[in-house]
């Protein structure tokens, strides 16, 4: 594009009359100010309510979230997210046309020490942070992304939804809600204390946290990995938060080109079993807290402009990806690809996402009730159990068979003359790494060790595996997840020892 | 023959193209006097020359700047009045906002 405006320059100088003059397409009246999709012109006021609509009828056509339910949304100060906040804002003041219904709390988790910032850049971010908030009038939680050592494993566990509520449903809860309308807005005494608990200071961080979350950071080989255990801990602990502060629903901000590079990313990644509930407008996958994605249909362009324009307040908190180059990982790269093609085909992005839209899960409603049968990490149904001839299984045996030419990884344990090891080949190979088993020697690969390891890969699905095989010691991973995984290894052994004696439901 | 002009920018972003400039969001700069007219595709040549110090892979390519970078002249979208071929005006205000994550 560019090229042919150098050759043609001196053409084109005198055909492109300045295009200020150009109307918005809606009202046809004031001057446009913004280009959104291919070619829509749209002035100030009309992008507005095209904008505000939009959120509006998002919620509206999804039913999901019934009225008067705890919503948290997760703001993590940048653009997409802050806009969301504020179109909640702006949904629930009292002028509102059609006012938003449900009650909001705010969540930001800080992972600053996953960045590697300084204690005093992260406590400025805290800060900042607060006043944003406080400025809502929302009760808001700060969370440190340091507790996500302390969790308890029950969030790796899928809880039972509270209850099937049909489509109709949502009608009588609305009528409901319509007549009862005298105590609007409920804000009940127990929430204001619990706000006050949470916001009378900034969280305490123990350095020891925050040492440990690095070295978890720290242990993983490639940013690809690190970026994906960085957001499995995040979302950890964003259903924690919402369990405990008993909200049922979760915002999250992705806009629809962010969801376009997840969608390709995490075909890159092995998750493509899982792209319906990664990218889908709603995600039930935790069972009692449903995540909701309310801003999926605006481009990024779109909330900068409006940020922008109606002074939305952002804050910039340099993260993980921050600064780096475009090969350092394979959502990076994913980003880049996506953002360079976009710029010559505009449609580039809303083509992606409309794919993510048309896809939808096989989900067997027997496998949904069996805790066993999702993934660890990302607690998606389990996409390893397939039959021998599968492209899963081809890819474990040549894996299995390139593993066993160094000779330093059949020291610890020797698998190949062990028909029935094959998953313990595949991970004596992420605790080796090479030169890390040559130092502590037998140690690293000790006895009681390996079963663990060995264990902890069964109970995850493909990608999620790629991403623990990244790191050099699955021991740095927060206790929460080992111990689950010990007791579901204990569980499936239990079943195995007493296999014999059970009358099989499933056959 | 044209004079000079003064121009404010701002850098906003996700990614931290304001890290690029020093952590400086917002520039007030008088251009030198040149004997043709400014434009954009200048500018952003001048800017990488006095201002980018670092990383210009970052902010600019080709000629260009880079894709999910958006710009804004006196906040409207640059798309609107021309792109690289705008004639800068004296007293524009003109901003850049990156949309990228990593960048």
């Amino acid at each position: 594009m560019c090229q042919v405006d150098e050759d043609f320059q001196g053409q084109l100088e005198h055909t492109e009359v300045p295009s200020i003059s150009k109307k918005c397409v809606k009202c046809k009246e004031k001057t446009a100010v913004v280009v959104i999709r291919a070619g829509d012109t749209y002035c100030r006021d009309c992008f507005r309510e095209y904008f505000i609509h939009k959120f509006r009828a998002m919620l509206g056509k999804n039913r999901i979230i019934f009225p008067g339910e705890k919503v948290l949304l997760a703001v993590s100060g940048g653009p997409s997210s802050c806009s969301m906040l504020s179109q909640v804002q702006e949904g629930l003041s009292q002028n509102a046309h059609k006012k938003l219904r449900f009650i909001p709390g705010i969540v930001y988790i800080d992972e600053g020490a996953a960045a590697g910032r300084s204690v005093d850049d992260r406590k400025t971010a805290m800060a900042q942070m607060q006043t944003l908030f406080e400025a809502t009038g929302f009760p808001f939680h700060l969370v440190p992304l340091e507790q996500v050592l302390d969790l308890s494993p029950s969030v790796l566990v899928m809880a039972p939804s509270p209850s099937e509520q049909p489509g109709s449903a949502y009608k009588a809860a609305v009528d409901q809600f319509i007549q009862s309308k005298g105590h609007w807005p409920p804000r009940p005494q127990d929430q204001d204390q619990d706000q006050d608990l949470d916001q009378a200071s900034l969280p305490d961080i123990q350095e020891s946290h925050t040492q440990l979350l690095q070295q978890l950071m720290s242990s993983t080989k490639t940013q690809t990995a690190r970026e994906e255990l960085l957001s499995m801990l995040r979302q950890h602990l964003l259903v924690h938060t919402a369990r405990t502060k008993g909200y049922s629903k979760l915002m999250l901000g992705d806009c629809c080109s962010r969801l376009a590079v997840k969608l390709l990313s995490s075909i890159a990644l092995g998750r493509g079993a899982q792209l319906a509930q990664d990218t889908g407008f709603s995600d039930s996958r935790y069972g009692d807290i449903i995540t909701v994605r309310p801003m999926r249909d605006y481009s990024s362009k779109e909330i900068v402009f409006y940020n922008h324009m109606f002074k939305v307040p952002s804050i910039f908190i340099p993260g993980l990806d921050t600064m780096t180059a475009d090969k350092s990982s394979i959502q990076r790269l994913t980003e880049s690809f996506v953002t360079k093609l976009q710029a010559d085909f505009p449609s580039t992005v809303s083509t992606i996402y409309r794919t993510s839209e048309k896809l939808q899960t096989a989900w067997k409603g027997s496998c949904a009730a069996d805790v066993c049968d999702t993934c660890l990490l990302c607690l998606c149904a389990l996409d390893t159990t397939v039959e021998n001839a599968s492209a899963f299984q081809a890819t474990l045996i040549s894996e299995q068979l390139s593993q066993t030419k160094p000779p330093e990884t059949s020291s610890a344990i020797n698998p190949n003359l062990n028909p029935g090891s094959a998953l313990a080949t595949t991970t004596g190979q992420c605790c080796s790494g090479e030169g890390e088993c040559g130092k502590k020697g037998g140690g690293c690969c000790s006895s009681p060790r390996v079963p663990e390891t060995t264990d902890m890969r069964s109970l995850l699905c493909y990608s999620c595996r790629q991403t623990v095989k990244d790191m050099s010691s699955v021991d740095h991973l927060p206790a929460y997840i080992l111990l689950e995984a010990q007791r579901r290894n204990r569980r499936s052994q239990m079943r195995e020892q007493i296999s014999e004696f059970i009358l099989d439901e499933g056959v | 023959m044209y004079a000079k002009i003064c121009l404010i920018f701002l850098f906003l972003s996700r990614g931290g193209a304001e890290l690029l400039f020093k952590g400086v969001k917002e520039h007030h700069v008088t251009l030198p006097t040149q004997s043709e007219p400014w434009d954009v595709k200048q500018l952003l040549v001048w800017i990488q020359r006095n201002l980018l110090k670092e990383r210009p892979e970052l902010f600019v390519q080709g000629d260009s700047v880079r894709p999910g970078i958006l710009v804004l002249i006196n906040d409207a979208d640059w798309e609107l009045m021309g792109e690289l071929d705008y004639q800068l005006q004296d007293q524009d205000n003109i901003v850049f906002i990156s949309t990228l994550h990593g960048g």
